[in-house]
């Protein structure tokens, strides 16, 4: 059988997605329990593969990997063989050699996944990959919205927020919030608002006027480390606090904000939105265990509604 | 002051080609005749010719005879990398796309900015090229965009032009200088267009693909505003430019109008770039990462016209051989490049003449006659006493590009994996068989 990796949120139809989903929903219970661990991916082995820094992914797919009782070890670029020289293939070649079940990888490269998954037969899967996708980020967020607005998002309107052009998020988050039904709108300053990106069947905003049509507003922080210098994205960034931050003011009632973290609070989002009780930030981290225990599982088990049943140990 | 080829010496020889479709635009044939090629020189074309003593005789039933190839603009990595082409495999790899003539751009370790480097170059042609091969000179000093080269040197030693392809004139007055000194020396500027302030760290083509992907775009301008660019400083001069890989309609318009101008112009596109889009990308194959880009399929259609009209005289593959491990990596880690040599007429076969977007004895003129004429060679011929400069084509054989089967040193194929319609069968350069299929 081909190995099942998740390295686009396009690797995904509807009703996969949809599945991951309902798999984490019914994962939640688990996560509420003084013993919060089910054996379910016992004696399977899962390497977290870490080339660029990362907090919020790592430690969740971490816990995700022990709370189904899964052995799992984190490689990080820095102190390994990486920094010696050696290639994501090598690398890659040397650590498939413990026939691991899953790797996770996070790499600042565009389609390093994918290249990984050539040279392994482990399931891969994509935990950010430079600015293409972040395909466990927009299924939490799916997650979050599910659980926030109700368990159909058909028809609901988004706007993302931000640094479009750097962001692996809003590539996920376009596709995954369309493939569930919603109408997309992406709004920045133009520099940051990929040419082309219109064909992906989004609506672009250059100022945030007509943002009270938003059910949600999805903020996305300055990727200043992926912006060379003198490129001249944006003049400052209080001016784009100005025109983009999202503030009180900007905010209609019933509206939810998301951020995938990490927030930049007086940039993107003033302190108020950030504490605000609409803002969904810290929900979408706690989404994030649940959402990653199921992608493990489901990448293991397959998206055969049939085999749901192999959970009953959850 | 003239330009050279070398390659290795050997004796002329002697063969029947007999039945072949021949196609020579120049000569306007089209017919099915027999070739007879005695000492490496064509002795006659016409029926029912007969061999005679020891001459081979090579039956051609349903096969295409065409004036062998010439390739303007190959990196031919030597000096400096033959780990990823040397000119023994070049010359496998130009043989067997049935190429008669090569010329290697300048951008080699060290640079061929010297007349010393260029002879060295040219004794290592004429020990182990087999198919005759030239050389471009650098425009500036280890291509830093500063210093002149000695051109006038580097003519006398047989440079066939003067580029820094590879990377973009660095300015505008550079140019200008250059254009004025190839008035000396007979010679044509041949450049690379990019503004790099446009190109900044792009990988791809700026568009929908680059969109969805998120890798960094390369906008149309970066090649057209130096086209431009380019244009206006050769028209003040009326120098003698060559535009290397056009890529964009952007780019197109501004060289129409230089033709309107009557500007000593002539252009050149890529196999790549004529029948492959931006499209491929989504692959993500490192494979497909060249500079300049794949374009949309509105590019790839407005270069075809232009191909067929003549506002782009000839096809140059921009042979970019690079080693396996530098290719292995995620795309915008990879170098840019594809080989071409291999596939160039089959691959232009298949997307143009099978398709009908041009007919056969334009592109046999666009990769054979017109790069001869710009290079200032002697343009393959299909004439009795002409030099044998000649390939063979099986134009129903249906293949699949196999790295296994390249003879380049690399296979950084853009065309691996896909099926194309014709293969050439036999070459012979300069009236010595250089390849045959086995």
């Amino acid at each position: 059988m081909a190995k099942r990796d998740l390295l686009s949120i396009d690797d995904l139809n509807r009703a996969e997605a949809e599945l991951i989903l309902d798999t984490a929903e019914s994962f939640l219970p688990v996560l509420q329990r003084d013993i919060k661990k089910v054996p379910t991916l016992r004696g399977r082995t899962i390497i977290n593969m870490f080339y660029e820094s990362s907090t919020r992914t790592l430690t969740s797919f971490e816990l995700a990997a022990k709370r189904l009782s899964a052995d799992t070890m984190n490689v990080r670029a820095a102190g390994s063989a990486v920094d010696k020289g050696e290639s994501l293939k090598d690398t890659i070649l040397t650590l498939s050699a413990y026939q691991p079940d899953i790797i996770v990888m996070r790499h600042p490269q565009i389609g390093a996944g994918r290249l990984a998954s050539r040279y392994t037969s482990a399931s891969v899967i994509n935990a950010g990959d430079g600015k293409f996708q972040h395909p466990s980020q927009c299924l939490l967020d799916l997650f979050t919205m599910r659980q926030a607005l109700g368990r159909s998002l058909d028809g609901l309107k988004v706007w993302i927020v931000g640094d479009i052009l750097h962001s692996r998020v809003a590539r996920s988050d376009i596709a995954g919030f369309q493939l569930l039904g919603m109408d997309v709108t992406v709004a920045g300053p133009p520099p940051l608002i990929p040419r082309g990106i219109e064909s992906l069947g989004v609506k672009v905003e250059y100022a945030l006027d007509r943002l009270a049509e938003a059910d949600v507003i999805y903020l996305l922080r300055m990727q200043m480390e992926r912006m060379q210098a003198g490129a001249n994205f944006i003049p400052s960034l209080r001016e784009y606090a100005s025109l983009y931050g999202m503030t009180l003011e900007r905010l209609r009632s019933g509206q939810k904000v998301m951020h995938p973290g990490p927030i930049n609070r007086g940039i993107e989002i003033s302190p108020e939105i950030a504490d605000h009780p609409d803002t969904l930030i810290l929900e979408q981290v706690e989404a994030g265990l649940a959402v990653r225990m199921a992608i493990l599982y489901r990448t293991i088990v397959g998206y055969d509604e049939r085999s749901t049943d192999e959970r009953g140990a959850a | 002051m003239t330009v050279h080829v070398w390659s290795k010496g050997g004796v002329g020889v002697d063969l029947l080609i007999r039945g072949a479709r021949a196609v020579d635009p120049q000569h306007e044939l089209d017919q099915v005749v027999d070739v007879l090629v005695r000492k490496g020189r064509i002795a006659e074309v016409g029926g029912g010719l007969e061999a005679t003593g020891r001459t081979r005789v090579v039956e051609a039933d349903g096969k295409l005879l065409l004036p062998g190839f010439v390739d303007l603009h190959t990196h031919l990595r030597t000096p400096g990398r033959e780990d990823e082409e040397d000119l023994t495999t070049a010359s496998a790899a130009a043989a067997a796309g049935g190429y008669v003539a090569v010329f290697g751009m300048a951008n080699t370790e060290p640079v061929v900015d010297s007349a010393p480097v260029l002879e060295g170059l040219a004794q290592r042609a004429a020990a182990e090229a087999t198919v005759p091969t030239g050389f471009f000179a650098a425009v500036s000093k280890d291509l830093a965009g500063g210093q002149l080269t000695e051109m006038h040197e580097l003519a006398e030693a047989g440079a066939v032009g003067f580029s820094d392809d590879g990377v973009p004139l660095a300015t505008a007055q550079l140019l200008r200088r250059a254009l004025q000194y190839a008035k000396v020396t007979d010679r044509f500027v041949a450049v690379h267009a990019q503004d790099d302030s446009l190109m900044g760290s792009g990988v791809m083509h700026e568009g929908a693909v680059s969109a969805k992907l998120g890798l960094g775009g390369i906008p149309a301008i970066a090649e057209s505003a130096d086209v431009a660019r380019a244009l206006e400083v050769a028209r003040y001069e009326d120098g003698r430019l060559h535009l290397c890989h056009v890529s964009t309609e952007l780019s197109l318009e501004h060289l129409a109008r230089a033709r309107e101008l009557g500007l000593a112009v002539t252009a050149e596109a890529t196999p790549h770039h004529l029948t492959l889009t931006d499209e491929k990308v989504y692959s993500l194959d490192s494979n497909l990462k060249m500079n300049p880009p794949l374009r949309p399929a509105g590019d790839r259609a407005a270069l075809v016209m232009a191909l067929k009209s003549g506002l782009i005289d000839c096809v140059a593959t921009d042979h970019a051989p690079h080693a396996q491990q530098e290719k292995e990596v995620p795309f915008e880690a990879a170098p840019f490049g594809t080989t071409g040599l291999e596939t160039a007429f089959a691959a232009l076969h298949t997307g143009l003449v099978l398709s009908k977007e041009l007919s056969l004895a334009l592109l046999v003129e666009r990769m054979s006659a017109a790069p001869a004429r710009i290079a200032g060679i002697p343009s393959p011929s299909i004439a009795s006493g002409a030099p044998a400069d000649l390939c063979l084509v099986d134009p129903k054989e249906r293949w699949t590009v196999i790295a296994a089967d390249l003879h380049s040193r690399s296979t950084n194929s853009a065309w691996l994996g896909e099926s194309l319609r014709g293969r050439v069968v036999l070459t012979v350069a300069a009236g010595r068989v250089v390849f045959e299929r086995a």
